[in-house]
């Protein structure tokens, strides 16, 4: 129903709340996943559980940013708020793989 | 090792012309390395400039592979100072030889220490004139040629030509006389004159002038004897510091030098005051207790301080020096001549040059006072210093088994034969007891062909043990008496040593209640033994023997132990006491169960019997015994612990084996390809959800919009890409560094797309 207003990239990416819920079955994919194997080396695990968590944030916070109903958030144009979910994203994800190990 | 050139630099500051002829100790290596320096053959030295030595250094590693500097240390022996020099080393290609350089400042080598050594080579008979000559004699030349040196540089480089015999022009000497007597006329302190008046000696001996006299001889006397005090003792100048017995010395010297030069014979007073000074010299003599004189200065100024080798030395060079020119009743005892000589050779080998020039230039006046000097100028009587004859045994350790000779030798200090003369065998006293002496007179016979006086056969009442000897030398010719001194009786310890007979050796094992015997073995304590006892608590061991010595009395020797080591290494010593007939041990094993700490089991037997007159002292196993003890109470003291060999110590060592921590269960390789293919599922279904939402109809279509597109695509998936080489590969740094770049990069190109998105978006709206 609000997929209409959004416009085409947050459309794609934030996809309706699909894509939170694709994260959190990410999320839950690592957990089940080290619960087999083990938590041997465990910033393994621990980086790749607050990769989806940080990534399902950015975009929850990017949804917000770009709905037109959100009153806060008005005069920021879509694009901008696209460019800064990339450039969190990049971040985080570096700090993720730095940690990795 | 090889040969090695250093180029020396020294210092015009240091007025040593002869600083190449010296002995290098080389203190690196474990030993002191000693050898000559010696200058290369045609190599002429100047005094302020480099001279080129050789020497062989065995410690220093010069070798062509290595090439860094090092620090060879040496000690100029002459000087009897550290020299502590980096000698830094440098290589130089010179002719395709490599030439080692090195700065070497030498600290003062001087005239005198030349002479010192010069002479005590001429008294030793070391020639050595063939190698120092070609070299020296040009700097003595020049020394002697030039007008600044002093009196003592003159003094001391006259001493040299006098051993070396450099070529030197009568011009030099009459140069030099005329100096030497202006400066003896004006002359105050006692050191002035003595250099001098000793130059001039020498430049008279040299042969220069037959006619070097002293215009006022008295006068010059007199002046010297001023400075005497009333003990014998002499300062050095009118208003100096305290009186010296090696300023005495000195002074003799000078004034010996004055009477020889006289041109008219000095007053005979003056010359009987001055050998009564030298009477009250002697009361000053000091005493060792081996019989040996030294005259020693005691002064309160540690500088100034000789030490008693190098004041004796002064006063035997001044007191034989003035006996030489001078007659009269000078006549010092014979036993305090040679209580001096016996001082001089009781020091052994002195550890300094300066020393070991004292010591043999001493014994040498002492030997060579029996050459009285003919003086051509008057027919003075000459008055010896007597010449001391020193008795000395080769051999103190006789074999009675053997049937070693007693040699004794009689000879002057530096070796020379003595004179006619018979030496007595006074008394022998064995050296443990007091009593009366078991030999009495016995006469040595002289044995020409080696010159030693020989006892025949040792009397029958000489036996194994020590004892010391008492010699008399007793000369033939009752005249020399005054000539020789030969001292009272000499004593000389002498060990006689013999092969002692043990017998009736046997060992046994007594039942401690009744005394009964249980085994008994006799021993050989000549061969092997190896019995073999059994004994428990209740018994005893007793071993005995007798000992006799050849001449069939009883013999105690110094050591006799037996020795009963367990197997556990836990050993015990007793002694073996000693009656009057014969040698008994016994152990009570009943009183030493506690000392040998309740250990049973078999303990080896060894008796120790030994003493420095015994040729055939022993160790030996005797066999072993096995003790059984009772049980140990809980109270009982543990054997103490054995020592560990100490060369375990450096052995090899437990090896370790070192653990890895076990590395954690990892998944297998199935499961996790399995996972990696699960999570890249979502991913291709955003892919399929791109397409199918129909977004990819909006992506700019023409041409410069659509390359920013791809290029902020391209941008992204390259950062993403590094983050997979960094996670693989690359170390932080690197990242970020790419990172930088592709930052930049995108962030331009995705200004570019997402505003020229944004402004169509925003022409799209209205519409």
């Amino acid at each position: 129903m609000q997929d209409s207003n959004k416009p085409y990239e947050t459309k794609v990416i934030v996809g309706g709340g699909e894509k939170v819920q694709q994260w959190s079955v990410y999320l839950i994919a690592v957990v089940v996943y080290m619960a087999i194997v083990g938590s041997f080396p465990f910033n393994s695990f621990l980086s790749g559980v607050l990769s989806c968590v940080g990534t399902a944030v950015l975009a929850i916070c990017l949804r917000i940013q770009v709905n037109k109903e959100n009153k806060e958030f008005k005069d920021l144009p879509p694009e901008r708020a696209f460019a800064d979910f990339v450039l969190c994203n990049l971040v985080l994800h570096l700090v993720i793989m730095n940690f990795l190990g | 090792m090889g040969e090695l050139t250093f180029l020396v630099h020294h210092f015009a500051d240091y007025q040593s012309p002869l600083h190449h002829i010296f002995l290098v100790r080389i203190f690196p290596a474990l030993l002191p390395v000693e050898f000559p320096v010696i200058l290369r053959n045609g190599q002429k030295p100047r005094i302020s400039g480099s001279v080129i030595v050789i020497i062989d250094l065995p410690c220093c590693d010069l070798s062509a592979n290595n090439r860094d500097s090092q620090i060879c240390r040496f000690r100029a022996l002459y000087t009897n100072r550290w020299v502590f020099r980096k000698v830094g080393i440098e290589l130089y290609g010179l002719n395709k030889k490599e030439l080692y350089i090195a700065d070497l400042m030498l600290a003062v080598t001087s005239l005198e220490e030349t002479y010192e050594a010069l002479r005590t080579f001429e008294i030793l008979g070391i020639e050595r004139k063939a190698d120092i000559s070609p070299a020296t004699c040009p700097l003595i030349v020049e020394n002697l040629g030039s007008s600044s040196s002093s009196p003592k540089d003159l003094f001391y480089a006259l001493k040299v030509n006098g051993i070396l015999r450099c070529d030197i022009s009568a011009k030099v000497f009459e140069g030099i006389h005329s100096k030497l007597q202006a400066i003896v006329k004006d002359a105050s302190s006692l050191l002035d004159f003595y250099y001098s008046i000793g130059s001039l000696v020498l430049i008279k001996e040299q042969g220069f002038k037959s006619n070097v006299l002293l215009g006022d001889a008295d006068g010059i006397f007199h002046s010297i004897k001023a400075l005497s005090q009333s003990d014998g003792r002499w300062r050095h100048s009118s208003n100096g510091p305290g009186s010296t017995i090696h300023a005495a010395g000195i002074a003799l010297e000078a004034l010996a030098g004055v009477v020889s030069l006289a041109s008219t014979e000095v007053d005979q007073s003056m010359i009987d005051t001055v050998e009564n000074d030298i009477m009250k010299l002697f009361d000053s003599l000091e005493r060792y207790d081996g019989g040996a004189f030294y005259f020693d200065d005691k002064l309160l100024d540690a500088r100034e301080h000789q030490g008693p080798l190098s004041t004796t030395s002064s006063a035997v060079r001044g007191l034989t020096a003035f006996a030489t020119v001078t007659s009269g009743s000078l006549y010092p005892p014979g036993d305090k001549i040679l209580g001096l000589a016996k001082f001089f050779i009781g020091i052994g080998i002195p550890g300094s040059a300066k020393d070991l020039f004292n010591q043999i230039d001493s014994l040498a006046s002492l030997e060579n006072n029996r050459q009285s000097k003919n003086d051509s100028f008057s027919s003075r009587k000459t008055t010896l210093v007597s010449i001391p004859l020193i008795l000395s045994v080769p051999a103190t350790v006789l074999s009675l088994t053997k049937k070693d000779q007693l040699k004794v030798k009689v000879s002057t200090v530096l070796g020379s034969d003595a004179p006619p003369l018979t030496v007595k065998l006074m008394e022998a006293f064995s050296s443990g007891s007091k009593d009366s002496s078991v030999v009495e007179n016995q006469e040595l016979k002289f044995d020409p062909e080696n010159s030693v006086h020989l006892l025949d056969a040792l009397p029958k009442s000489i036996d194994v043990g020590k004892y010391i000897f008492s010699f008399e030398i007793v000369l033939h010719d009752p005249e020399q008496k005054k000539v020789y001194a030969t001292g009272g009786q000499t004593q000389v310890l002498i060990v006689v040593t013999g092969f002692i007979k043990i017998d009736t050796a046997e060992i046994t094992v007594l039942d401690s209640d009744l005394g009964s015997i249980e085994t008994k073995q006799k021993l050989d304590l000549y061969g092997e033994n190896a019995v073999s006892l059994s004994a428990n608590h209740l018994q005893k061991l007793r071993l005995s023997f007798q000992m006799t010595t050849p001449h069939g009395h009883a013999f105690k020797p110094h050591q006799a132990f037996l020795k009963l080591r367990h197997e556990s290494k836990v050993e015990h010593i007793f002694v073996v006491g000693s009656s009057v007939k014969q040698f008994e041990i016994v152990l009570d094993f009943l009183g030493l169960v506690e000392k040998f700490y309740y250990l049973s089991g078999r303990y080896d037997i060894q008796l120790t019997v030994g003493d420095a007159a015994m040729e055939n002292s022993f160790l030996q196993a005797l066999g072993h015994v096995n003790l059984d003890l009772p049980e140990p109470p809980e109270k009982a003291a543990r054997p103490p612990l054995q020592p560990v060999d100490h060369y375990l110590r450096y052995g090899p060592k437990q090896e370790i084996t070192h653990i890895f921590r076990t590395p954690g269960k990892l998944p297998s390789q199935e499961l996790s390809l399995t996972f990696l293919g699960l999570t890249l599922l979502p991913f291709v279904g955003f892919l399929l959800g791109l397409i199918s939402l129909g977004n990819l109809k909006k992506f700019p279509t023409s041409v410069v919009p659509a390359i920013f597109a791809i290029l902020f695509h391209v941008g992204i998936a390259a950062v993403l890409l590094l983050y997979m080489l960094f996670w693989l590969k690359l170390d932080l740094f690197t990242t970020l560094k790419a990172l930088g770049f592709l930052g930049i990069f995108l962030f331009f190109v995705g200004h570019r797309t997402l505003s020229h998105i944004a402004s169509t978006s925003a022409k799209l709206k209205p519409a």
